[in-house]
């Protein structure tokens, strides 16, 4: 018995022109805009249950009891399962560290945490089902402040202790003295990548014994590792296809309902699905880390820095997820995209009974440019010099070297993105009297008076990829054949398309490398080895490499083939489909070649291999595959009296090594820098006492087209010599500047010292 | 139960339903209209904008019930055969990338220029300000309505 879901039109055939450096449409594209597109809240079996979880309604609590049978008894459901249910080896799961139950073991370390599931012939029967299951809590005190979880005798939220990684770096001198010293405190709320298609799936149980799930993600592969030993099944039999993504932005890339929807349909023998509500969704999933950071930066009287010194607390919450990596780019990147000669960082993620936190766009970059981006503001001020002036006496350049010791060997262009940012022509100074040009908007809260505007700066930078030793790689397997006299190019991958235009890169790439127009994208899945995550900016780095190396594998076999065909040995090329000699003349259409049957190749690519920092030092000399630079120059009016915002303009710059979908790459760009600004302004998940008080999209609030100013964009293209194409990865940095510039212009308008995002009006009007 | 005659994207149907039922979830799961999504449940994010009787109406904000008696179209209705002038500036302007946004953008849209034939930038931004996309930052969703609008203006 195995059911295909309905609704899976995934099949990425539609004919888009164009190659690398063109911007050709999305192969998705139609689909998506006729609503035909299947996300993974659309999949459908016959004879489908739904699932529903039991969340802890408390941050921190021992569990007496769990009464599952009035829920039960109730017509219609068919499992209610706690961890008692749960096949093993493991109960547990995790990216990095395998420390989270699948279900509730005992205690629970967080509001929203799983403790139950429940399958049911109705959505509605489901919830009821969840409603009735009794548990008894014994509720304690949580651990909330991540700064006080440090001490040792603080309470202790798993048995290790609080600490999840604690890194630093010591380089030059111990006890640096400057003589001009500005020191600064700042805090960063909780952000949510908000994406607007809620966490859902479907698992398909298998006559093997195995299961099918179907599940929007963001790394196929990590997903299969850390479900199959819950359900005590090898790797083999826990099969995972790609369903439609409605964005992810790092939230996708930790488990949410995978485990549980297997659980329940090998459990009843029938396909599970389910859908979370957006307020489960704030629970669901793994938020960006609030951090607080303490700064202290010497320069000489003429501006160079001479010191950073950095102490950074990062609150996991309660389990790992992606903490280890969290801190060690907060920690590696911590000084800023700067030449520093002294730089001693320290940095804590701890765990908390606050909602777990893990990866976010830019995650690491995004708090500690809050940090060393303010501190330079205030450096600028104590020396005035204009702080653009000081940035370029400090910018970090090919050939420097990183406060690790690794030196950077591409370009390092922070120099010339923030002189394009500076250089762009400047919006009109009078914002006029229209109240919806105005901070305030359609509250007609102000006519001008009050208003001032402010333009403020900043860099920043991410190492793209997965670093300090991690075996980063994907793999790629290329068809080349005929379909209807054509030739055709299908190319398979586990990469997962969220919306970023990989299935479109793909397809250049192919059609690039093969000289072919017709190039089929299937649906992303775990037949095909592992692809690693869509995250890190590194999809079209590392998959595309993969691509790449596939395509030119095929190739190779082609031109053979063409040789010993045509007995022409030099200078065969394809394009056009078909093989050309080196003055382009068609010397076999490639249709004819394949007539001998397709060609087939797999390729993994694997990048430079990064090695781990010293644990004293910090010190590696490669432990970053690639770093990418994105500078912003935003534009304020700010209401001062009620301390409202208008950004006028974010402009971007950025050196994306070679942009190879420009549409595409500058979407990114729009998008990456509408939640930096975001993150300045309006996003926090408020927290108090471990208890989450706004998951909603009325009291969470993400930027509106209206809170979204015009957004020039520059794109500069210095090749890396290392990378496939000489590209750089895109997608995060856009969203680690923009927060800074946005705040920074807030400054120059008010005076005021703004140490937190999001900025409040009561910060501004003090 | 309740009893209700709904015309959807040119199909009527008479169906019972639940007087709580949403028209989302009557679109979705009692005639198969899973291209309208649903985003947030609170009415916030717009992305199961619809058209009742031609006017955008975000189908998580009103009962099933209430569209009885009228003709409901959901971006699976707004063409038969080549793209409407909106979805296909949608997909030439770059204005989607995840796209779990654009049926609800691209339905909002066509009000939108009902009503305005010739919006300016200010003007798609007010028009469009209850539908919320996470991906594209937006810019290109403007260009790609005022690209339809000047496509909608020559045709007529």
């Amino acid at each position: 018995m195995s059911t295909v879901p309905a609704r899976t039109a995934q099949d990425l055939t539609a004919d888009v022109a164009g190659g690398i450096g063109h911007s050709p449409q999305r192969p998705d594209g139609v689909l998506k805009v006729r609503g035909e597109f299947a996300y993974s809240s659309d999949l459908w079996a016959d004879d489908m249950l739904w699932g529903a979880t039991l969340r802890s309604p408390h941050p921190s609590a021992r569990i007496r009891g769990v009464d599952t049978s009035a829920a039960l008894a109730l017509p219609g459901v068919y499992a209610v399962l706690t961890h008692a249910d749960i096949p093993g080896p493991s109960k547990h799961f995790g990216l990095v560290v395998s420390d989270q139950p699948v279900l509730a073991i005992d205690e629970v370390r967080y509001q929203g945490e799983a403790v139950a599931v429940v399958a049911a012939d109705h959505p509605e029967t489901a919830r009821r089902a969840v409603a009735a299951i009794r548990v008894d809590y014994a509720v304690r005190e949580p651990v909330t402040d991540a700064a006080a979880a440090r001490a040792d005798d603080a309470p202790r939220v798993h048995p290790d202790g609080n600490i999840v990684r604690y890194a630093r770096i010591r380089r030059g001198d111990p006890a640096p003295t400057a003589d001009v010293v500005v020191r600064g405190e700042y805090a960063i709320g909780m952000q949510d990548q908000a994406f607007l298609g809620p966490e859902s799936g479907l698992a398909v149980p298998a006559a093997d014994g195995g299961v099918d799930l179907y599940v929007a993600t963001q790394w196929l592969h990590a997903d299969q590792r850390q479900i199959a030993p819950c359900l005590g099944l090898p790797q083999d039999k826990v099969r995972l296809t790609l369903a439609g993504v409605g964005g992810a932005f790092g939230a996708r890339e930790d488990l949410s309902m995978q485990i549980h929807a297997c659980l329940l349909a090998l459990r009843t023998g029938r396909p599970v699905k389910f859908v979370y509500s957006r307020e489960e969704s704030f629970f669901g999933h793994v938020h960006r880390h609030p951090a607080t950071l303490s700064y202290e930066t010497g320069a000489t009287r003429d501006g160079k820095l001479v010191y950073v010194k950095g102490s950074v607390v990062l609150d996991g919450g309660a389990y790992a997820s992606s903490t280890p990596a969290v801190v060690g780019n907060a920690t590696s990147l911590g000084a800023g995209p700067y030449e520093v000669p002294n730089v001693h960082m320290d940095v804590w993620g701890m765990y908390t009974n606050n909602p777990p936190c893990g990866a976010m766009r830019g995650f690491g970059s995004v708090q500690a440019a809050f940090g060393y981006e303010s501190q330079l503001d205030r450096l600028a001020a104590a020396l005035g010099l204009d702080p653009v002036e000081l940035r370029l006496r400090n910018a970090l350049h090919q050939g420097s070297t990183m406060p690790t010791g690794q030196v950077v060997d591409s370009a390092a262009a922070v120099r010339e993105i923030l002189t394009a940012v500076r250089d762009m022509p400047v919006p009109p100074t009078d914002p006029g009297t229209d109240p919806l040009g105005l901070p305030g908007g359609a509250g007609n809260t102000t006519h001008g008076e009050g208003v001032r505007r402010g333009i403020g700066y900043a860099v920043g930078f991410k190492n793209v990829g997965f670093s300090e030793g991690f075996d980063d790689h994907s793999t790629a397997r290329v068809r080349l054949g005929v379909v209807g006299g054509e030739p055709v190019a299908v190319v398979r991958t586990a990469a997962v398309e969220v919306g970023q235009g990989h299935v479109t890169v793909q397809q250049q790439i192919a059609r690039t490398e093969l000289g072919v127009d017709r190039v089929v994208i299937p649906p992303a899945d775990t037949s095909m080895g592992n692809a690693g995550s869509s995250s890190a900016s590194r999809q079209t780095y590392l998959t595309g490499g993969a691509v790449r190396a596939a395509c030119r594998a095929v190739r190779d076999r082609v031109l053979d083939r063409a040789r010993a065909r045509t007995g022409v040995r030099d200078g065969l090329d394809l394009a056009g489909g078909n093989v050309v000699d080196a003055g382009g003349a068609v010397l076999v259409p490639l249709a004819e070649l394949l007539a001998d049957g397709e060609i087939d190749e797999t390729a993994v690519y694997r990048p430079r291999r990064t090695a781990p920092m010293d644990p004293d030092t910090g010190r590696q000399d490669f432990a970053h595959l690639q770093f990418a630079f994105c500078a912003h120059r935003a534009v304020v009016d700010v209401d001062t009296e009620l301390g409202l915002v208008r950004v006028v303009e974010l402009a971007a710059a950025q050196d994306v090594g070679k942009a190879v979908n420009p549409g595409a790459l500058v979407g990114q760009i729009h998008g990456g820098s509408v939640q930096g600004m975001g993150l300045a302004l309006m996003e926090e998940i408020q927290v108090e006492g471990g208890i989450v008080r706004n998951p909603s999209f009325t009291d969470y609030l993400i930027p509106t087209i209206l809170d979204t100013p015009p957004m020039p964009v520059e794109v500069l293209e210095l090749a890396d010599p290392h990378a496939p194409y000489g590209l750089r990865g895109v997608a995060e940095p856009p969203t680690i500047s923009a927060a800074p510039a946005v705040v920074a212009a807030i400054r120059a308008a008010t005076g005021r010292p703004l140490t937190r995002i999001p900025v409040r009006p009561q910060d501004i009007t003090g | 139960m309740t009893r209700i005659s709904v015309t959807v994207d040119g199909v009527e149907s008479t169906d019972e339903v639940e007087p709580r039922t949403l028209l989302v979830q009557y679109l979705r799961e009692a005639r198969g209209r899973t291209g309208t999504p649903v985003g947030c449940d609170t009415s916030n994010c717009g992305a199961c904008t619809v058209l009742v009787d031609g006017r955008a109406v975000k189908s998580c904000a009103l009962l099933a019930v209430q569209a009885d008696g009228r003709e409901v179209t959901t971006v699976q209705g707004l063409s038969n055969g080549a793209l409407h002038p909106v979805q296909r500036a949608f997909h030439e302007r770059h204005a989607l990338q995840c796209g779990y946004c654009t049926p609800g953008m691209i339905m909002a849209a066509v009000d939108l220029l009902r009503e305005t034939p010739d919006p300016t930038e200010q003007e798609v931004r007010e028009g469009l300000e209850g539908n919320l996309c996470r991906c594209t930052g937006y810019q290109n969703i403007v260009a790609a309505v005022r690209d339809a609008a000047a496509e909608l203006r020559g045709a007529s």
